[in-house]
């Protein structure tokens, strides 16, 4: 088949190519607030986690030349932030959503602030992986490149998803979320393992940003994020706090998110940019046909603070 | 919501202060000295003042870390935002759209809720005026003017009151549904904007038929500041008067202190709860308009400049009351007007204010810990 024939079938190869290409922010922000949100509170702050770990991995990979070790640093920054957010949540009174947007506007500050002088330099960015050698047409072989982060998510989702049911760890995180009474009655620190839930998911969402900056789209720029993770909240309630449903949830945002482009690539330029609504549209669908006033949703957290 | 039901309580208290004080309570304001029924005014005053002085030395530090000196930072900070005529028109041109995007959060706080979309009804509400500025070319310019007001506030209030009906209807966190409108509100703004809404004259940056410099909001007289000012000024005090003074301020209070309380004592809880979704929303569209009428003359990507989550940060120092608005939103101005001179002075990067924005936010919000904690601010009798 000669690749530039592919007519239609570009539609759907592009919005395959473009949900495993552009899913992996998405799979990391929500795997770490399902962690936090397990815990019974909500991390708003993600948006800001998700540039400062983009900046962060970016500079370390253009000091270092390894990306690396940018992916690591980048996960480090967000576990520093993520844990600002957990002590302050740990002061009586003070409220974790709120909390959550003054850490997205300083963490968005900070990676602007910080990251001005690594506008310009280009730092070496990550190898990519090809499963696409079995075609002929350059289309498909282009939308199978994967991200070695994108396998590294999958493994983590089904990991996470068993260490909740299976260990120890996991268990703990769990009651502290459904009930800090039953928790606090067991001798655990209900606050100590929050802060920790908090500080472990900003360290995933810190990796998130690190494959928006060294590997698509592959520079770092103010403009590097669309609210990947603004969106993160409401992926995990779309997966019902389970990690392996993040993995489906962020294929699907991926893949709406890339309708706009794969339409444009067939000519179909009108409506482009209410195509880039479709993943917000289909999340307010789904809380809309799935809430209720009179019970809470199915497999939340019930400590948590957005469905009591 | 803790902070609106210790402002609820703090309200009754400070208007309630003939409760005659126990015996024990008397005794214990012998020995320890109190400001009386003052003491939660100076309260909500002093601990964000408090906190601000904290988020200032935090910055301060940071800055001298990076090897700048935190006083001339600050003092170029006061030069840019307050030191002469031009930096204070610079100040209160910003603070316009402060003051009515904070309105948006601070109203639906008062029910309870937290919305975090003015940014969306912003843009939707100048995409409208836009549209109407234009169509009505050439009728009454004041006529258009209000025409363009109303339409702005209109759909603003209706799209934060959409976030409103979501919550009390289908039980949709509306943190969460009101940031997805925002995105929802900017895909719709750049649609008809780049389609079918843009003018064929603007090649570089895509915007709407300009409405007109006879449609334009003027300034004040004598004062290079547009009339958005005003229009900001007079929402809150308004705002003011209605939460704090009329009866229905007070069941919407009511129901941002306990809501199942104030359905059994009978209030419209849904209604309440709309209509203040609606007042902030419209707040907000006009806040829109005012950017398209008064500054850009022309609905365009310029119009989210950020506004709409500055104004989330003004609610939250203001402590949701909508009069501190005002001067709120105009230190915040004052402080964003500042970041072309640290620009132009020291080299630093536009985002220094936003650090200092995002500490002095952190900051705030810890230091909702500390109502309560101290003794010297207990109204006679508590």
């Amino acid at each position: 088949m000669d690749g530039t024939e592919l007519g239609w079938w570009g539609v759907p190869i592009g919005v395959l190519g473009g949900a495993l290409r552009v899913s992996t922010p998405f799979l990391f922000v929500s795997l770490g607030e399902c962690i936090t949100e397990k815990s019974g509170r909500i991390n708003l702050g993600l948006e800001g986690i998700l540039v400062t770990g983009a900046m962060t991995g970016y500079a370390i990979s253009f000091v270092t030349g390894n990306p690396w070790l940018g992916v690591l640093a980048a996960g480090f920054a967000g576990l520093l932030l993520g844990l600002i957010h957990g002590l302050i949540c740990n002061l009586p009174k003070v409220n974790d959503i709120a909390v959550g947007i003054g850490l997205m506007l300083f963490g968005t500050g900070l990676a602007f602030f910080l990251g001005k002088p690594y506008v310009q330099p280009t730092a070496p960015n990550l190898p990519s992986i090809s499963f696409g050698a079995w075609s002929s047409s350059p289309q498909i072989q282009a939308a199978l490149q994967v991200s070695p982060l994108f396998l590294i998510g999958i493994a983590l989702a089904f990991l996470l998803a068993w260490a909740f049911k299976n260990t120890r760890w996991g268990l703990v995180v769990r009651m502290v979320g459904d009930s800090s009474d039953a928790a606090r009655a067991m001798g655990y620190r209900v606050n100590l393992v929050r802060t920790l839930a908090t500080a472990a998911g900003g360290f995933l969402s810190g990796i998130g940003g690190s494959f928006l900056s060294l590997y698509y789209p592959g520079s770092w720029s103010e403009g590097l994020s669309s609210g990947q993770g603004l969106m993160a909240v409401a992926l995990v309630i779309f997966s019902r706090w389970n990690p392996v449903y993040c993995f489906y949830a962020a294929l699907l945002f991926g893949g709406a998110g890339s309708l706009g482009p794969a339409l444009q690539s067939v000519g179909i330029t009108s409506g482009y940019y209410l195509y880039n609504a479709a993943p917000y549209v289909l999340t307010l669908a789904i809380m809309i046909a799935t809430c209720s006033t009179r019970r809470t949703l199915a497999g939340a957290p019930g400590e948590l603070s957005i469905v009591r | 919501m803790t902070q609106n039901a210790t402002a609820l309580e703090t309200g009754v208290v400070a208007t309630a202060p003939g409760v005659t004080p126990g015996a024990k309570a008397l005794s214990r304001s012998l020995w320890a000295p109190t400001l009386g029924q003052f003491g939660p005014a100076v309260e909500a005053l002093a601990i964000p003042v408090g906190a601000l002085i904290a988020a200032m030395l935090v910055f301060g530090l940071f800055m001298a870390l990076l090897g700048q000196s935190p006083m001339e930072v600050y003092r170029l900070i006061w030069q840019g935002g307050f030191a002469s005529s031009f930096s204070w028109q610079n100040t209160l041109s910003r603070a316009a759209p402060l003051i009515l995007t904070a309105l948006c959060v601070a109203l639906p706080a008062q029910a309870g809720l937290m919305i975090i979309g003015s940014e969306g009804a912003l843009a939707l509400g100048g995409l409208t005026a836009a549209v109407i500025g234009h169509q009505m070319t050439g009728a009454d310019p004041m006529v258009v003017k209000l025409a363009m007001a109303a339409g702005g506030m209109l759909v603003g209030g209706l799209w934060i009151a959409a976030a409103g009906a979501m919550r009390q209807y289908r039980g949709i966190n509306e943190t969460i549904s009101s940031l997805l409108l925002t995105y929802i509100a900017i895909a719709l703004f750049n649609h008809f904007v780049e389609g079918p809404l843009r003018d064929p004259a603007s090649l570089n940056k895509p915007s709407t038929t300009p409405i007109g410099d006879a449609n334009m909001l003027g300034h004040f007289p004598g004062l290079d500041v547009h009339w958005g000012l005003g229009f900001g000024i007079i929402f809150c005090v308004a705002m003011y008067v209605l939460v704090r003074h009329t009866t229905w301020g007070f069941g919407l209070r009511i129901v941002g202190g306990n809501a199942r309380a104030a359905k059994l004592s009978g209030l419209p809880v849904d209604r309440l709860v709309l209509a203040a979704c609606f007042l902030g929303g419209a707040a907000s569209g006009l806040a829109g308009m005012v950017e398209v009428a008064a500054v850009h003359g022309t609905a365009n990507a310029s119009l989210m400049a950020g506004y709409g989550y500055a104004g989330i940060l003004v609610a939250f120092i203001a402590r949701q009351n909508p009069v501190a608005i005002i001067p709120v939103a105009i230190l915040l101005g004052g402080i964003s007007a500042s970041g072309g001179m640290l620009q132009r002075r020291l080299d630093l990067p536009d985002a220094t204010v936003l650090v200092l924005q995002g500490l002095a936010f952190l900051l705030i919000l810890a230091s909702e810990t500390l109502y309560g904690r101290f003794r010297i601010f207990k109204p006679k009798g508590a």
